[in-house]
C-alpha cells in the first residue's frame, strides 16, 4: 500500500509531510515492539550437566518457577545430569571436591546447628560411608527447612509440563537403557535439535 | 469468594508454586489469602503477581508470618 492510499484510508491519523510522516512511523514503531513484548510468552532453557543431588536443584526450582510464571520452561539433560531423570533417584552429595559445602547438623539445639564441622578431605575420601552420611545429613537439613526433594520439585516440573529432554549421545556412551529412565521425558535429542529449541529462548542457562 | 492457602514452613519455591496451583483452580476475581513463613516470600510474591497480571492488594507482616492477599486476574 503506498503513503497517498494509506492517508486515503485514514485521513485523520496520518501527517502529510514527510517528516511529520517519520515521526508517525517511528512512533507507531515503537507502539508495535511494546505490544508484541507485551503478548510474548518468555521461555528459560536449561541444561543440566549435573548428577549430585545439589546441582540438581537450579534446574528443577528455576523451570517450575518459570512454570509457574506463565512461561515456557525446559530443560535439557547431558551426561551425568540425566542421572536426574532416573525412575529411581539415588543422587548423593559430597563435601569432597567441594569444599563450600557447609558440614552442619540438621537437628538439635540452634547453637549446635549453626556450628560448621568441616572435614578434611583426606577423611571423608578415606572413610566408608561418608558420602551417604553427608547425603542423609543434606535430606534431613532439605526437609527441616521445608525446601522440596528433588523428587518433589521433578514431579512439579512434570505436572506443569516442563518441557524434559534428553541427551541421546549420553545413554549410548555409558551403556544405559532408554527404559531406566522415566517415560515423562518429551524427546531423545542432539545438540543439533537443542540449539534449535534454544535459539529462541529469553533465558538459557548450564547447570 | 475468598480461598486460603497454608504456605508456613515452606521454603523457595513451594510457596509460589502452590500459589500458581491454587489460583488455577479458581475464578477470575476471585481473592486468595496466602500464609507463608519463607522471608523470600515478600518480594517473590510481589514478583510473581507483577508477573502474572494478578494483583497483589495486600502485602503483610504478622508475628512471625507474612500474609498475602492476592486477586486472581
Amino acid at each position: 500500500m503506498n503513503v497517498a492510499k494509506l492517508q486515503a484510508a485514514a485521513p485523520d491519523t496520518l501527517p502529510t509531510d514527510l517528516a511529520a510522516l517519520e515521526a508517525w512511523f517511528d512512533r507507531r514503531l515503537d507502539e508495535k515492539l511494546a505490544e508484541r513484548e507485551a503478548n510474548k510468552v518468555p521461555s528459560l532453557c536449561v541444561i543440566a550437566t549435573k548428577g549430585t543431588m545439589d546441582m540438581a536443584y537450579p534446574p528443577f526450582i528455576l523451570a517450575s518457577t518459570a512454570s509457574a510464571l506463565g512461561w515456557n520452561a525446559s530443560i535439557f539433560f547431558t551426561f551425568y545430569g540425566l542421572e536426574l531423570l532416573r525412575k529411581d533417584l539415588h543422587l548423593k552429595v559430597s563435601p569432597q571436591g567441594n569444599p563450600a559445602m557447609p558440614m552442619k547438623m540438621p537437628f538439635g539445639p540452634d547453637w549446635l546447628k549453626r556450628i560448621n564441622m568441616p572435614i578434611p578431605n583426606l577423611v571423608s575420601g578415606n572413610l566408608p560411608g561418608f558420602e551417604s552420611l553427608a547425603t542423609s545429613l543434606m535430606e534431613q537439613t532439605v526437609k527441616a527447612k521445608g525446601v522440596p526433594s528433588i523428587k518433589e520439585l521433578r514431579d512439579i516440573c512434570i505436572e506443569s509440563d516442563v518441557r524434559l529432554v534428553a541427551c541421546q549421545m549420553t545413554v549410548d556412551l555409558f551403556n544405559y537403557r532408554q527404559d531406566e529412565f522415566i517415560p515423562e521425558i518429551a524427546e531423545w535429542i542432539g545438540a543439533t535439535t537443542y540449539l534449535g529449541e534454544a535459539r529462541n529462548a529469553d533465558v538459557c542457562l548450564f547447570v | 469468594m475468598e480461598n486460603t492457602l497454608d504456605a508456613r514452613g515452606l521454603n523457595c519455591p513451594l510457596p509460589i508454586l502452590r500459589t500458581k496451583k491454587t489460583l488455577n483452580g479458581m475464578q477470575p476475581g476471585d481473592t486468595l489469602k496466602v500464609v507463608a513463613t519463607d522471608p523470600g516470600s515478600l518480594k517473590d510474591m510481589a514478583a510473581f503477581c507483577s508477573q502474572t497480571g494478578n494483583t497483589l492488594l495486600s502485602s503483610q507482616q504478622a508475628g512471625g508470618d507474612y500474609e498475602f492477599l492476592i486477586r486472581k486476574a
